[in-house]
Parts: structure tokens; C-alpha cells; sequence
């Protein structure tokens, strides 16, 4: 436990469960009857409900974006951006950090009780696409009271989600924000995602999803899942700034345990994962990403897609970023200028892959920054005389 | 305002979509957008410039021009704008082409190096012209083609472009009445409204 957070820290946080009772139709054909959504909120949402922002979260984030949990040394994932005086400035937004449906962190999904039956989910929760989990936020939206996000911000997977929000919701939200994104996954992206979900269900621990009822976790398969996804996230560059050929020995070793230091840090973060990281759950999440094509709908035609999009769009990139690429970003950005919308892009240069996202890189966090200005500028003054004059 | 941005102004209708390739922070964009109502995007690739793109609410891609312009449709713009950036261009023909091909009317403005201060320059000193419009030597410029008003219209010619308005202003940016008797000689800054 720190002592003292630092000044620009939303502090201590905690999350809250939220019941929704509302039957959730889904893309799937099933109906998920009752469920929770986990979220943490920061800030304080104002009397009009103007200056709310929501953060999607990407493959393996969840609600906890800022700030400290009891007895945490280290902040949410999304720290570096989120607080007072930061980047999303808890002073000025009300921010909302979802635990999206299918989730392992509190939400409803596959490691959490299955009201009908008592007994985890498991490989039984439905498969979910990122339109659905657009609607949940969308609900989630309406238990604040919320009609219009100032902004709906995300990275990765959850850029997906601000961009299905800017399609399936036109009027709800006045700015969208997606970083190192994509339109819909490529076929090495899926071919990736398949490695990873091989790795989990060919793991003998898996039994076929109902590892719970064994009191196992196939353990190996989501270790390399991450340490296969984890190389995705970094660029040839930055592995070779961070690893280089280093050897914890400084010499070989003719033997095959782990010499070089990469391979000691995929490991690592390999093992780490998959004990805080549902298996079940790393599979619904690929598919999602799998699934994910919004254009689909639009007779694959992107610019048809966002057509009554109202949104304004920040997009934003990072050159060495192979997982998605700015390229990627730039057929979001075509497809938006084609249809007359209001669309900025930068491309941030950096050596850190798609990991860069995470990471406060001076020239991100400046034009992060000055485009927050902008969400900002674009609250609607207090409509609090209106009231009054009614 | 700069004086070639205060006439182009004159140029762009109401309401329509305008394209500002080397849109620097924004500005013109800007006033465009709040007293012409135009829908546009700038096009940046300086980063300093993009920074105040956005801290200016003005549409702005990074975008190095001279990759060309090929991810934007036929004849997506009414207006296409260029100024003072054909001269940094490594192909400023081939610029001019895909400005046409995506604006139905482009604009642009460079600087006239027929101009007799140029002229005289190169023609007394034997050095390549150095002024404060002009402030950079030979081998640190990123002006690396110049021309002259009568070069550009050379190219029109070639190029079957159709020129609907030229005009020139001078050092201080004015127009002045006898820049016009001798455009090439007299003009510091060309203006061209062109069309295919």
C-alpha cells in the first residue's frame, strides 16, 4: 500500500457492481436475462450529465483504469491519462471504466455464478461481439442518466468499441476517441488470435472450458496465449531496445531453459497472466476481436457504415505498432473523410509497438491533451437558467 | 492573415468542403470555418503545426503530401488549397494533377522567382537569391522548386489547366496596380484559381 498518492492520482477508488434485469438480446441469438456490469467511475458528473467519458478497455483490460485499490502498490491500467490535471482531467469529466460482459474481473461471464444454475458460466456464456457490448455500455449509460458521453475513448479492442459507439448510437456520444485500432482484424491478426486460443483448448487442464469444476486452470495454454500475444505488442525495434540478445548467465548454456532475457520476460509475463486472467474469457475476447467488422452490415462498405455518424473522431497511431498498424487507422480515416465527417489523425512515432498506447509518450500525451481541450469546449454550458426558467 | 490568404478567401463559396494541403496551425482553416461555414481538413506534417491544428478545433491529417493524395476520392472537394507549398514539393507536377483530380477548383500560391528582386540577385550577386521572404541558402531550403509565374502557366498549358483567376501581390503582401501591368517581373507571391 503507498502511503501518499501522488497529487495528479485520482487516489483510492473502488469499484461498484451495477444489476441490469433488462433481458440483453444478443448478436449470438441468446439473451443474457439479468447481469452485472463492474465499473469504476473518477470525477464528479455534473448537474446536466454533460461531461461524461467512457473508456473501453481492450483484450485483457477491465474497470479499473485509474487510481489505487485498497492495499495496491500499482494504479489502474490507464493511469498515466486518467486523473486531476492529466490528460482526461478528473477535475473537468466524470469517467466511466467498464468491465465489459464476458469480462473475468466482476462482470457477467464465464468465471462468475450462473444465476440459473448456481454454477459458473464457464464455455456457457455466450459468445459476445463488440456490438453488444456497445448496447450493455449504452444501458449502463442510462443508469447514470447519461443521454450523451462527452467523449467515448479507447485503445486497441476498445477503439473498436468507441467506433461501434460512433455507428450504433449517433446521437449519444460527441467525440470518439480510437487509438491503434482497426476497422475489423486482418488475417494475420486472427491467425494470431487462433495460436492463442489452440494454446488454451489443447491444454489438458482446459476440459473443454469446465476447468472450475476440476479446481484447475489450464495454466500452460494461457501462458503462451500471452507470451504468443505479448510479441504482438511489441515492434521488432523495442524488443531489440529492451532484450537485445542479453543473457542472464552472459554466456550460453547448451541447455533449453531460458537464457536470453526476452525469453525470461515472455515467461514472466506469460505465467503472471495466467493466473489473474480467465481462460474462458482470453477466448471470448479473440473471438470478439475476430467478429469484429462493422462494415459488414453496410454491404462491407466503411464509409456507408458511419454515413450518420455525429461524432467528431480523434485518431491516433503509432508508427512501429505491426498488430495495428497505421494503416489500419488510415482506412478508419479514409472511410470518415468519404463520408464529410469531422475527423482528425496523427501518427505517433515510437518504438514500442502497440504497447504504445499504455505508454505516456510525450507527443501522444500533448496531442491527447489538446484534443481533450476540444471535448471539453464542446460541453454544453450548464443548462441550469433553462431549468429555472421553466 | 496573409495577404495570398485574405484574396483566396474571396475565392472559397460558402459552405462547401475545402481541402488545405500544408495547412500550418490551422488559422485559414479556421476563419474559413467560422465566416465561410466550409467543411474542410487540413493536411500537416510538421508536428508543432498539428498540435495547434487541434488546439484550434480544426480537422487536421498527418500526411506527407508528397506521398501523394491517392486514399482521397475523384472530385471529393469543391476547393483544394495550396499555399505556398508547391515550391517544397518533390514532384509539384504530379501535385497539381491530384489536386485536380480531388477538388473540382484548387488554389495556389507560391513564390514568383521571375520576381526582379530574384532576378537581380542571381544576375548581379551570381548567388541564389536571399531575402527575408526567402530566408534560407541554397543548401539548407526545403524550396527545392522554384518557379516563375510564366513557368507555371507553361504548365498549364501542357497540362490542359484551365486558369480561372491570377493575381499577384507584392513584398509587403499588397496588391498594388502596376504588379499587374507586369506580373512576372513585378508579382513577389503568384495566385492561381485553376480547374481541369
Amino acid at each position: 500500500m503507498l502511503k501518499k498518492f501522488p497529487d495528479d492520482s485520482v487516489g483510492l477508488v473502488e469499484s461498484q457492481a451495477i444489476e441490469f434485469n433488462d433481458p440483453l438480446e444478443l448478436a449470438c441469438g441468446r439473451t443474457l436475462n439479468q447481469y452485472t456490469l463492474m465499473i469504476e467511475t473518477y470525477g464528479e458528473l455534473n448537474a446536466d450529465k454533460t461531461n461524461a467519458i467512457l473508456i473501453c478497455h481492450a483484450l485483457s483490460g477491465h474497470h479499473h483504469v485509474a487510481g489505487y485499490h485498497q492495499g495496491d502498490t500499482k494504479p489502474g491500467w490507464w493511469d498515466s491519462a486518467i486523473g486531476p490535471g492529466k490528460a482526461i482531467d478528473t477535475n473537468k469529466f466524470f469517467v466511466v471504466g467498464v468491465n465489459n460482459l464476458g469480462g473475468c474481473h466482476g462482470s457477467s461471464g464465464p468465471n462468475q455464478i450462473d444465476p440459473q444454475t448456481g454454477k459458473p458460466y464457464g464455455p456457457d456464456f455466450p459468445l459476445m461481439t463488440v456490438k453488444d457490448w456497445v448496447v450493455s455500455q449504452a444501458r449502463l449509460a442510462d443508469h447514470f442518466g447519461i443521454w450523451q458521453w462527452a467523449a467515448v475513448i479507447g485503445g486497441s479492442l476498445g477503439g473498436m468499441q468507441a467506433l461501434q459507439w460512433a455507428i450504433t448510437y449517433p446521437d449519444r456520444l460527441r467525440h470518439c476517441m480510437v487509438i491503434a485500432a482497426a476497422p475489423k482484424l486482418s488475417a494475420q491478426n486472427i491467425a494470431f488470435n487462433e495460436v492463442a486460443r489452440q494454446a488454451i483448448s489443447k491444454d489438458p487442464q482446459f476440459y473443454n472450458g469446465r476447468y472450475y469444476d476440476h479446481d484447475e486452470v489450464p495454466k500452460t495454454g494461457l501462458m503462451l496465449a500471452r507470451m504468443v500475444g505479448h510479441i504482438t505488442y511489441l515492434s521488432d525495434d523495442g524488443m531489440r531496445e529492451k532484450f537485445g540478445r542479453e543473457m542472464s548467465a552472459g554466456k550460453l548454456m547448451f541447455d533449453f531453459n531460458p537464457q536470453f532475457e526476452v525469453e525470461s520476460y515472455l515467461q514472466y509475463q506469460g505465467e503472471r497472466f495466467s493466473t489473474s486472467f480467465d481462460a474462458n474469457t482470453y477466448l471470448l475476447m479473440t473471438k470478439a476481436l475476430d467478429y469484429f467488422d462493422p462494415a459488414s452490415e453496410f454491404n462491407h462498405d466503411l464509409s456507408q457504415a458511419l454515413k450518420h455518424v455525429t461524432a467528431k473522431f480523434m485518431l491516433i497511431a503509432f508508427t512501429t505498432d505491426w498488430r495495428f498498424s497505421p494503416e489500419r487507422s488510415r482506412e478508419i480515416l479514409d472511410a470518415l473523410m468519404d463520408a464529410g465527417k469531422d475527423v482528425s489523425y496523427t501518427e505517433i512515432d515510437s518504438p514500442q509497438g502497440h504497447d504504445a498506447f499504455l505508454i505516456p509518450i510525450p507527443r501522444y500525451m500533448e496531442i491527447f491533451n489538446a484534443y481533450m481541450g476540444r471535448i471539453a469546449a464542446d460541453i454544453p454550458a450548464l443548462a441550469k437558467e433553462n431549468t429555472h426558467a421553466r | 492573415m496573409r495577404a495570398d490568404q485574405e484574396i483566396i478567401r474571396e475565392w472559397i463559396k460558402p459552405s462547401t468542403r475545402v481541402l488545405d494541403l500544408g495547412c500550418g496551425d490551422g488559422k485559414f482553416l479556421r476563419h474559413l470555418m467560422d465566416h465561410k461555414q466550409v467543411h474542410g481538413y487540413g493536411l500537416e506534417n510538421n508536428h508543432d503545426n498539428i498540435t495547434a491544428c487541434v488546439l484550434n478545433h480544426v480537422n487536421v491529417i498527418e500526411k506527407d503530401i508528397d506521398e501523394g493524395l491517392a486514399s482521397i476520392k475523384d472530385n471529393s472537394f469543391d476547393s483544394v488549397v495550396m499555399t505556398q507549398a508547391l515550391q517544397v514539393m518533390h514532384r509539384p507536377d504530379h501535385i497539381v494533377d491530384e489536386m485536380l483530380r480531388i477538388g473540382k477548383e484548387c488554389i495556389v500560391t507560391f513564390p514568383n522567382f521571375g520576381h526582379w528582386r530574384a532576378r537581380s540577385y542571381l544576375g548581379f550577386r551570381g548567388q541564389m537569391p536571399v531575402s527575408k521572404f526567402l530566408s534560407y541558402s541554397w543548401y539548407d531550403t526545403p524550396n527545392i522548386h522554384f518557379c516563375t509565374f510564366k513557368d507555371f502557366e507553361q504548365l498549364c498549358v501542357q497540362k490542359n489547366i484551365h486558369i480561372l483567376n491570377r493575381t499577384v501581390v507584392d513584398n509587403e503582401h499588397q496588391h498594388r496596380w502596376w504588379t499587374k501591368l507586369w506580373p512576372n517581373m513585378l508579382g513577389e507571391i503568384a495566385i492561381y484559381r485553376i480547374t481541369r
